[in-house]
């Protein structure tokens, strides 16, 4: 018990170092991957019970275009904004969710759904190009240091806004996992059926938890776009950003509390190790490379990475007794 | 407590429960037999919320349940158990009862609470009350078992048990039955019993129903349905052919 606090003790203490020890590159690289890390684990939130869902580059998108427009052209500040988002996201997540669940729409179906979502709000961003600029994307209106625009040009503070969101995230996924809520989600996500006879009203808790996993993926959108002040419909929506989720929450593990995490740090030290490393010599290698490495980690460890480093430790203390009824 | 009146159910053309009526006592336990295929499990689903019916009513303490859904079903105090047990794998015996009495109490009472109704119900059935034990390592009468401790642990007034013999040998039976029996007994609670076999079922029932292709064709004392020429004819003409 004392271990695991030790470790977060210790594991917060070099986040608050960090900014100070390192360049600003990396910096800029760390606030990415924890702004992405908290939405890969928004993403399981749904992921880990077998919803999987292929349209959080909407939520994303969403999150990060409606602060966006409001504060480039309205004035509005994203404190406004941001909350607006995070509601449109949630209510396209009840207006997309409640017709699936009801009518079960499970598996490859709910994929389908899903992915078809996330190209719907990529062309409506493309073709809304008034606002939005289309594909070229589109820069927010910058006004320098400022609470009220919440644009900050020294990377601290989005540091510290992201290590915040990071650990919000966490203790969301906690809360889940340690309450009832999980137990409900896992006997849902094996039988509906079984789990509506014993008096669980499983349109109610898949809504629940898909709601909770849109708005905070717009919420990681909102705060991705005020730092990063660039906004082009492929990053920040649409399949390709879907997939990224998906593929990374994956590889990383989604029944675990780090899982997702780790799975954001590798694949982004990856892409930018990758990029940095063939430069401009061959186009794609370094995309290649980071297809077949995903395929391998998805292949050899369906539990992730962190499920797989957990293995041992996990299968000894869950003791599957056999064992044979008898009366007396 | 339960009235049933002219339920039916088609799946396509084909008519699994025809014109089926019956009532049901508070503190009764009413046997339903009736060979495989006779419409017993898709009575239970449709009392239970799992089918709608394709027509006929259901009356639960005066009030229409046929259609609603099956957890407000559960809510309302209607417990079942599959014939062909489904456990909740990734959840530990504990959790699967611990879940269902939380939920089955409509998610208002505590997690303690929930799982202290767990033990008792898993006490009830006699199954172990710990919670390292996962439902991997269980033999067919202890998944039974977990059934009856899911059903029980919602704290049903009106608990629908789908062949809990099926598949045990002689003991084992001996053991569920009386189990049921005490449950009736023991916690007042109304019970209707299915099983395609007569059996033990015979001895403890206070009155039976038979079901022979979707339709009631006997109803009342198990000491007469042992005798009824209909009721013999589908049985031993089973058993022979
Ligand atoms: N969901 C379903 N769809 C189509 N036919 C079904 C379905 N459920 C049951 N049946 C059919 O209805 C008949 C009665 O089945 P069932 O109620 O399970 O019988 P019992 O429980 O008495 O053995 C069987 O012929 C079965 O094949
Ligand atoms: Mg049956």
């Amino acid at each position: 018990m004392s271990t695991t606090r030790l470790a977060w003790a210790a594991g917060l203490a070099i986040l608050i170092v960090l900014p100070f020890i390192t360049p600003t590159y990396f910096l800029h690289l760390l606030i990415q991957i924890l702004i992405w890390a908290f939405i890969y684990t928004a993403w399981s939130l749904m992921g880990r019970f077998g919803f999987v869902s292929f349209g959080h580059g909407a939520f994303m998108g969403i999150g990060a275009y409606v602060p966006a427009l409001l504060w480039s052209y309205w004035n509005v500040t994203p404190w406004l904004g941001i909350p607006l988002g995070v509601v449109l996201s949630g209510l396209l997540a009840i207006i997309i969710g409640y017709p699936c669940f009801r009518r079960r729409v499970i598996g490859h179906y709910f994929a389908l759904v899903t992915l078809a979502l996330s190209q719907v709000v990529l062309l409506s961003l493309i073709a809304a190009r008034e606002i939005t600029g289309g594909s070229l994307g589109f820069t927010q209106r910058a006004v320098g240091y400022s609470w009220y625009a919440l644009q900050f040009p020294e990377k601290s503070y989005f540091y510290a806004i992201a290590v915040l969101l990071w650990l919000f995230g966490l203790a969301v996924w906690r809360r889940i996992d340690r309450g009832i809520g999980r137990e409900a989600l896992e006997a849902i996500s094996e039988d509906e059926e079984a789990a509506a006879s014993v008096g669980i009203d499983v349109l109610r808790e898949k809504m629940r938890v898909t709601v909770i996993s849109a708005a905070l993926t717009a919420l990681g959108g909102a705060v991705y776009g005020q730092y990063v002040m660039y906004l082009n419909p492929e990053t920040v929506s649409g399949i390709a950003v879907s997939l990224q989720i998906v593929f990374a929450a994956i590889a990383g593990g989604v029944y675990s509390l780090f899982g997702p995490s780790v799975g954001a740090l590798l694949t982004l030290s990856l892409t930018e190790g990758l990029r940095v490393w063939f430069g401009a010599n061959f186009v794609g290698a370094a995309n290649t490379i980071y297809g077949i490495l995903l395929v391998l980690c998805i292949i050899f460890m369906p539990q992730g990475i962190v499920g797989t480093l957990q293995r041992p430790k996990g299968s000894s203390a869950r003791r599957d007794i056999a064992w044979n009824w008898r009366k007396g | 407590m339960l009235a049933v009146e002219g339920l039916c159910k088609r799946f396509g053309g084909f008519l699994a429960v025809n014109e089926v009526s019956f009532d049901l006592r508070a503190g009764e336990i009413l046997g339903l037999i009736g060979p495989n295929g006779s419409g017993k499990s898709t009575t239970f689903n449709l009392i239970a919320g799992n089918l709608r019916p394709s027509a006929g009513s259901i009356r639960f303490d005066g009030r229409e349940i046929g259609g609603l859904a099956a957890h407000a079903i559960c809510h309302l105090g209607i417990g079942r158990t599959f014939q062909i047990p489904r456990p909740f794998r990734k959840l530990s015996l504990l959790e699967n009862v611990t879940v269902a009495a939380y939920h089955g109490a409509g998610g208002k009472i505590s997690r303690a609470e929930a799982q202290h109704r767990a033990e008792t119900a898993l006490e009830m059935v006699g199954l172990p009350v710990s919670s390292s034990v996962q439902t991997n390592g269980m033999g067919a009468a202890a998944l039974k078992k977990l059934e009856l401790a899911r059903a029980l642990a919602t704290k049903p007034r009106l608990l629908l048990a789908d062949e809990s013999l099926g598949g045990l040998d002689r003991e084992e039976m001996e053991h569920a039955a009386e189990v049921l029996d005490d449950i009736r007994n023991r916690l007042g609670i109304t019970i209707i019993w299915v099983e395609h076999i007569m059996g033990v079922l015979m001895r403890i029932v206070d009155r039976v129903i038979v079901l022979d292709h979707g339709e009631k064709i006997f109803e009342g004392k198990p000491a007469q349905a042992a005798v009824d020429p209909r009721v013999t004819e589908v049985y031993l003409g089973k058993a022979r052919t």
